[in-house]
Formats: C-alpha cells, sequence, structure tokens
C-alpha cells in the first residue's frame, strides 16, 4: 500500500466530478473524452466546444502541476511522466506496444460508446445499464490484461 | 450561430476542461503506472496494491450523481436546448465487444482516453504514436459500425 495517495485521490475525483457536472447542467453534454476527442475526426460535427474542451485539458493538467507541485508526475517538483513498455521476455518494441493499446482502446472505446470518463464516471451517474455492463467488462479485462502480461513488477 | 459555438458555452467547456485536466493531474490518473497499480490485482495478497483510483472514480461519480439529480428538474441546461442524454439503451454486440478491446488497450498501457490528452502537458517519449493509433482506432471505429443516432435508433427497433 505504500503508493496508496486517498486525499489526492478523493479530492481528483472530485475535481472530475465537478467538471462533467458542469458541463452537463451547463452545457447538457456528457464529458466521456473518447466521444469529445473521436467527434473531432469526420464526419466532424460541433468540432469548436470539443478543440476548447481539449485544449483546456491539457492546460489545466499543466496549471495544476505548477500550483499543487511535487504530486506523482510531471511539472516542477514531479518525476518526468514515462510511458510502460511491453514486458521483457516478449520482446516487442516500446513504440509498438504502445502503438497496439491506442489502436485497440481507440477502437473499443468507439464502437463501445465511452471509456472510463463517459461509461465509469457519467454512464453509473446516470444509471445507465449499457454502462454498468461496458465498466464490468473494462475493469475485468484490464486486471485480467495486467495479470497475463506481468507488467507492472 | 448554432448554441454551441456561442461564448458561454465556449467559455463551460473552457471551464469544465480545465477543473477535468486539474483532476486527473491531482489524483495522478495521468500518471500510467499509478493506474495499473490499481489494475495489478495480484497485488492484494502480495501486498503492494494501489487502490488510489477506485476513490477517484467514487468520488466522481458521487458528484455527477447529484449533477444528474439535479438536471432531472430541469427542461433543459443552462446554455442548449436540451440535454444530450443517449437515447440507445440496448446491451448489444458493439458496446460487449468494444469493452472487451478497450480493457486490453487499457491493462497494456495504464492509459485511458482523459489521460492519454492529459499527458499531452508532460509530453513522455512516444506518446505522439500512442495518440496517433488512438485517433486511428477510433476513426477505425466510426467506419465499421453505424453512426449517428438515428442509425443506431433505426437498428435498435
Amino acid at each position: 500500500m505504500d503508493s496508496f495517495s486517498p486525499i489526492p485521490a478523493l479530492a481528483g475525483g472530485v475535481l472530475i466530478g465537478l467538471a462533467s457536472a458542469l458541463l452537463w447542467l451547463g452545457n447538457g453534454r456528457i464529458a466521456g473524452i473518447s466521444g469529445i476527442f473521436g467527434q473531432l475526426l469526420p464526419p466532424a460535427r460541433t468540432v469548436v466546444w470539443r478543440f476548447v474542451f481539449l485544449a483546456a485539458l491539457v492546460l489545466g493538467t499543466l496549471a495544476a502541476a505548477w500550483v499543487v507541485p511535487g504530486l506523482g508526475v510531471g511539472g516542477p517538483a514531479g518525476k518526468p511522466a514515462e510511458l510502460v513498455s511491453a514486458p521483457a521476455a516478449w520482446g516487442i518494441p516500446t513504440p509498438l506496444w504502445l502503438a497496439i493499446a491506442g489502436l485497440l482502446t481507440g477502437f473499443g472505446t468507439k464502437i463501445g460508446n465511452g471509456c472510463t470518463s463517459g461509461h465509469g464516471v457519467c454512464g453509473i451517474a446516470r444509471l445507465s445499464l449499457r454502462s454498468f455492463v461496458a465498466v464490468g467488462i473494462f475493469f475485468s479485462v484490464a486486471i485480467i490484461t495486467v495479470a497475463v502480461t506481468g507488467i507492472v513488477a | 450561430m448554432s448554441a454551441t459555438t456561442r461564448l458561454p458555452y465556449l467559455a463551460t467547456a473552457a471551464v469544465s476542461g480545465l477543473l477535468f485536466g486539474a483532476g486527473l493531474y491531482v489524483s495522478q490518473m495521468v500518471d500510467p503506472l499509478k493506474v495499473l497499480r490499481f489494475l495489478d490485482f495480484g497485488a492484494i495478497p502480495r501486498g503492494g496494491w494501489d487502490p488510489s483510483l477506485a476513490l477517484v472514480i467514487v468520488a466522481a461519480i458521487g458528484v455527477m450523481f447529484v449533477a444528474v439529480r439535479i438536471g432531472r428538474t430541469r427542461q433543459a441546461p443552462a446554455f442548449d436546448t436540451a440535454f444530450n442524454e443517449p437515447e440507445f439503451k440496448r446491451i448489444d454486440a458493439p458496446l460487449v465487444l468494444g469493452a472487451v478491446l478497450f480493457g486490453v488497450g487499457w491493462g497494456m498501457s495504464g492509459i485511458c482516453p482523459g489521460p492519454a490528452i492529459s499527458l499531452v502537458a508532460f509530453w513522455p517519449p512516444n506518446l505522439l504514436i500512442y495518440l496517433l493509433a488512438l485517433f486511428a482506432g477510433s476513426y477505425a471505429g466510426a467506419l465499421v459500425i453505424p453512426s449517428g443516432r438515428e442509425r443506431r435508433l433505426a437498428v435498435a427497433r
């Protein structure tokens, strides 16, 4: 449990909840990141607000890293951010491993209509049956994937 | 001018994005290793499991749950004419298959779409490759499934 961080986790979760609440009560939109960036692509509609939201998301991350330095990765006092590699014994180059992960995530969230934010936060809060099913599946499959790859060790 | 290009609408999107990005940094969900330490259930008996992600999502759901209840008492959101609530309700094959594929991609990398965008702030090596693949996968998905609300609803009937 050495890396467990309950206070930042709860505080960050409340911020994500407030972001989702504001977008819902203000604009009637679900803060689902896969949906927001997926519809930047053709056949694109309502591109402007999506771009504004995503640019602000990057700026919000940067700003928080300067205001509250030293929480995990990034910013003036944090460790540099790093992406993971394939298990060493598998012999798969890191760029290829990450490209496969990105393709699966992009394709899966598109046909499944959502990711951790759209289904996980907004869908559960709306008590959507589709979201409960999606969340149960993608959490289970991700946990199995980590067990199979042994990537954390 | 449509509702979605008026200033209050765009300002709401901007403030929401700022809060979302700040939340991903503060909760440390921007760190793929932190996410993987939650998904590593093998560490529960062994020691070293990190339950932080569960607290992040429960806290976020709690706030959003209240917002959804408030929304149900209103005809429309503040800056548009209707709530864009998904009307497609059926548990279908694309939902299940999509969640399986996303689960594999998430477990391989510790990255889901929110943190993927958030990580642009710190631009780690190989992020560009991941993002290009994410967009390519999403685009391929849009070609495969019937997109657009009317078409999906027609299929559902």
